[in-house]
Formats: structure tokens, sequence, C-alpha cells
């Protein structure tokens, strides 16, 4: 498959990225000032972060198209109103993740956000369910720009006017340079911040603009580090096929009304799960001291017992500290239990510890 | 203490009588970025030459670095493990590795000098 670029990719060149190839796209790892300044500017001034590589799909029908995603997707479309968000999945019979996004309600239908790595599956997943009066497109029209940290409210009400009246997981339409554009307040990194789905053509007036009111450009490698503090999880690594919403600390996101009512892929697994707990859990993991525990570090019991694996894990800029992620089993799950991470053939101390490492500012 | 020499892997050596001095290279702190783990090994450890002798991390990944030369460690420098940011200030100063009394002058000699590992670097981007 030939290497995909997103519109802004001369844009990134010209403001020295550094690209690594990511889910078929050349992507910004990170530009100039390097990872831990991206990540430290966008906590306490603003960051962008050009995510036009994730998948904007929309749907289009009448009743029957909430039936039809209910069946896939564990929310409560139903009562989710026009404009309002909600973080949830696509579930397989096993209940199993096979993609995590949000989901939008829109006049029409819905707008889902899809992981770059998984949106031509999930498009294929989520067909099965759809009837034929259902409209669906996959957008490549469309940048996605994710606008971050305490200054984005200022300097997004600045250019349209009314953003600031979003409260956290809503959007709505706004007019800019003559066309529509479609902003949620809403992101992946703890902050406070907009995601703005802008056409391809008009996505580098956007940033010329926020780079005049200096927002930096920041790249996947501050984007990890900032979701990790975050405690939000990284499909792939902390989620896959094989992992459910239970284990993976997500039940929160199963609409309440569903959990007892069903009618998704893997409901009676997820029911059983619900009523009796999970055999591994999804936790948070502070090393003791500087090592950091990275991806597919064993984890180990204080006496010596293999108990489970990191699936994130770095250092965290803001936290000034290592952070990680991972699963265990969940009789090692409580908070402060300690555990040893083996890092180099070498054991070292950790805990297990609350998330978010990082604490949120959102609007609510 | 002698000039500084260089090897392919971005350590730089530089020799007082039988002691070598060893760190990584300011183009390596480029190439690695933030640095936010460093292992030293302890005193008394023996290293061979290219053999792995100490950890460095930045946010994006974990490498090892090699001693370019074959000798026993007297001193790790633990400023550099209380500080690994400080690796991305001062490379080629302060902020060595390692020392170790070294047992074969030669390899020392067989090392690069600073305009070899120029080229080198110029000719082998990464």
């Amino acid at each position: 498959m030939e290497v995909q670029k997103t519109a802004l990719y001369n844009y990134h060149k010209n403001l020295g990225a550094k690209f690594v190839p990511f889910a078929g796209y050349e992507m910004p790892i990170q530009y100039k000032d390097g990872i831990v300044k991206e990540h430290i500017s966008t906590r306490t001034h603003a960051g962008f972060f050009d995510v036009s590589h994730m998948g904007q799909f929309f749907l289009e029908g009448d009743e029957t198209l909430i039936e039809s995603l209910e069946k896939i997707i564990p929310a409560d479309l139903k009562n989710l109103k026009i404009n309002h968000s909600k973080y949830s999945f696509l579930l397989n019979n096993e209940g199993g993740i096979i993609d995590d996004l949000i989901i939008t309600r829109t006049k029409k239908g819905f707008c889902i956000i899809l992981n770059a790595a998984c949106k031509e599956n999930d498009i294929k997943q989520i067909s099965q369910f759809l009837k034929k009066n259902h409209k669906h497109l996959l957008n490549n029209n469309l940048s996605l720009i994710a606008l971050q940290g305490p200054k984005s409210v200022e300097i997004l009400e600045k250019l349209i006017p009314g953003v600031a009246n979003l409260k956290f997981m809503t959007g709505k339409n706004f007019e800019y340079e003559g066309e529509n554009l479609y902003v949620t307040r809403s992101g992946y990194t703890g902050e406070d911040g907009f995601e703005i789905s802008i056409s391809n053509t008009k996505v580098e007036k956007l940033i010329d603009y926020l780079i005049s009111n200096e927002v930096k450009p920041i790249g996947l490698g501050a984007r990890d580090t900032l979701r990790l503090e975050a405690g939000l999880c990284l499909y792939g690594h902390d989620l896959n096929e094989k992992i459910n919403p239970v284990e993976a600390n997500l039940k929160w996101a199963i609409a309440k009304k569903r959990k007892e009512v069903g009618g998704f892929n893997g409901w009676e697994k997820i029911k059983n799960l619900l009523a009796n707990g999970s055999e591994k859990i999804r936790v948070g993991i502070k090393p003791d001291g500087k090592v950091i525990a990275r991806e597919n570090t064993k984890i180990f019991s204080s006496d010596n017992n293999e108990i489970g694996f990191v699936t994130s894990g770095t250092f965290g800029p803001s936290v000034n500290a290592p952070v990680a992620m991972g699963y265990v089993k969940s009789e090692f799950s409580e908070i402060g239990t300690s555990i040893q991470l083996e890092v180099r053939g070498k054991k070292y101390g950790g805990k297990i510890s609350e998330l978010p490492f990082y604490k949120k500012s959102y609007v609510k | 203490m002698s000039e500084k020499k260089f090897s392919k892997k971005h350590e730089w050596v530089s020799l007082d009588g039988d002691v070598a001095t060893v760190g990584i290279t300011k183009h390596a702190t480029e190439m690695l970025g933030d640095i936010v783990f460093v292992e030293v090994p302890d005193a008394g450890k023996a290293v061979e030459k290219e053999g792995q002798a100490a950890v460095v991390e930045s946010t994006k990944a974990a490498s090892d670095v090699y001693s370019p030369i074959s000798g026993e460690i007297t001193e790790g420098n633990k400023a550099i493990a209380d500080d690994p940011g400080s690796v991305n200030t001062d490379p080629e100063g302060a902020s060595w590795f390692f020392k170790l009394k070294i047992k074969d002058k030669g390899e020392y000699d067989s090392l690069m000098s600073k305009d070899e590992y120029d080229k080198f670097c110029k000719e082998n981007p990464s």
C-alpha cells in the first residue's frame, strides 16, 4: 500500500517535522523543539496536532440507523442528543474491542472518529449491520486538527466566536472563511481543548492563525506522553480485539441502560464479567525509581510470581517521573499494591497507581 | 587529557594515562532526543570493546551504550543517572558516562579522530 500523507504534510515539513510511518501515513513524530518541550507547551499554553489520519466516518439514516449501530456500539445512541459526543467502542462477538471511538450525533445521523490503523476494518464491521437506506461516507476531504491546552479557548474564540460556550464532549457547526466547520470540545491530552473538522483546502489558513498565536505544532511523540499521563488508552497497545471493556477498566463507557438491556455484540460475556469481575484488569503503574517500563515489560508480584505485563510506558514530563499502564491479575489491582517490573533482566520496584497520573482540567 | 576519539556507535573516549573517559556524542543526543533515563555501570565491572556498558533512554526508546574500548570500570557518572536531561546539554563534557582502566591503548588509537567522525556522520545520516 502506498504511504499516505495528510493535507498538511508539506506544512509539517516546513516546520521541521521528523516523520515516521504510522498506520499507513507519514506522520510527524516531533518537530524542532522535541517531545518534552512540545509536551510542556501543550500543558502550559496550547499545541496543535494534525490528526487527519483518523477516520471521519459519517452515517445518515432513519430511526433504524440507531438500532443498527447499537448492535456493535454499546452507547445509548437513542438518547444521545444532537451535537453531543460519547466515548465508546466497536465490539466483536466475544465483547473484544475492535476499535475505540468518539461518536457524535449529527442532525442527519452520526459522525464517528475512528483510529487510522483500524478505519478500513471498522467500516467493514459497521457495514454488516447497516441497511440499504443507511448512507455512509468516510470523508477524506476533511482534515482533523486537535487544539489542546489551557490557552486553546481564548485563542480559538477570537477566530471562531462561540466555541467558548461549548461544554466538554459537545460540538457545533461554525462558519470559517465562508465554509462550514465542525468543532467539538474534546481531546486526548487531559487538557481543555477542541477538535476541529475542517476542509483540506482551508486547514493551512487555520494553522497559520494558530501559529501566529504561538500555538506550537505537536507530534505523535508528545501526543503519546500527554495521553499516557492522562490515563487514556492507545488502541493496538492498551486495547485490542482480545480485550473487553471490563478488563480495560472502561466499563463506565458502556451506557447504564445498555448494561441492563444489552442487545450488542458480546453482551452475554460482558454481563457476566460486570457481575463477577474479570480475571485481569488495566491499571496505572508507577515505577519507584527512574527506570522506564515500556510495552511488554513483565510484571511480577512482590513474591516473584508473574502477574501481568505493561502495554504502554514512557517518561511523563509533567509528572516528572516514569509512568505506565498495563494489565495485572485483578487481585493485584488495588491502588498502592507493590509490584516488580522486569527491565533488561533486572527487577525494579513499582506500585499500582491511580489514573490519571496528571489531573485533567476539562470544562464541564 | 588526550584528544577525543570517536566510535561508529557514537561514543567518544578521552584518555588520561591508562584511564579512559567515555560518553555519547552530541550527534547521538540529537538523534535520541530528550534523554529521560540513564543507567551507568558500577566500579569493578569488566567490559569488552563494543560490549554493552550502559543504557540511555529517550522519550522515544531505550538504547544501549557500548564501550569503544576494553577494560575495568572505575566509576560510573551518578550525576547523569540523577539528572538524565544533563546529557542533552553537555554530552561531551560534564555528562560523561563512565571511566575505565584500559588494557590496550591500541584500541584507543584505532578509533576515529574528530574529523573522521564528522565525516562518518555526514555519510551515515539516520
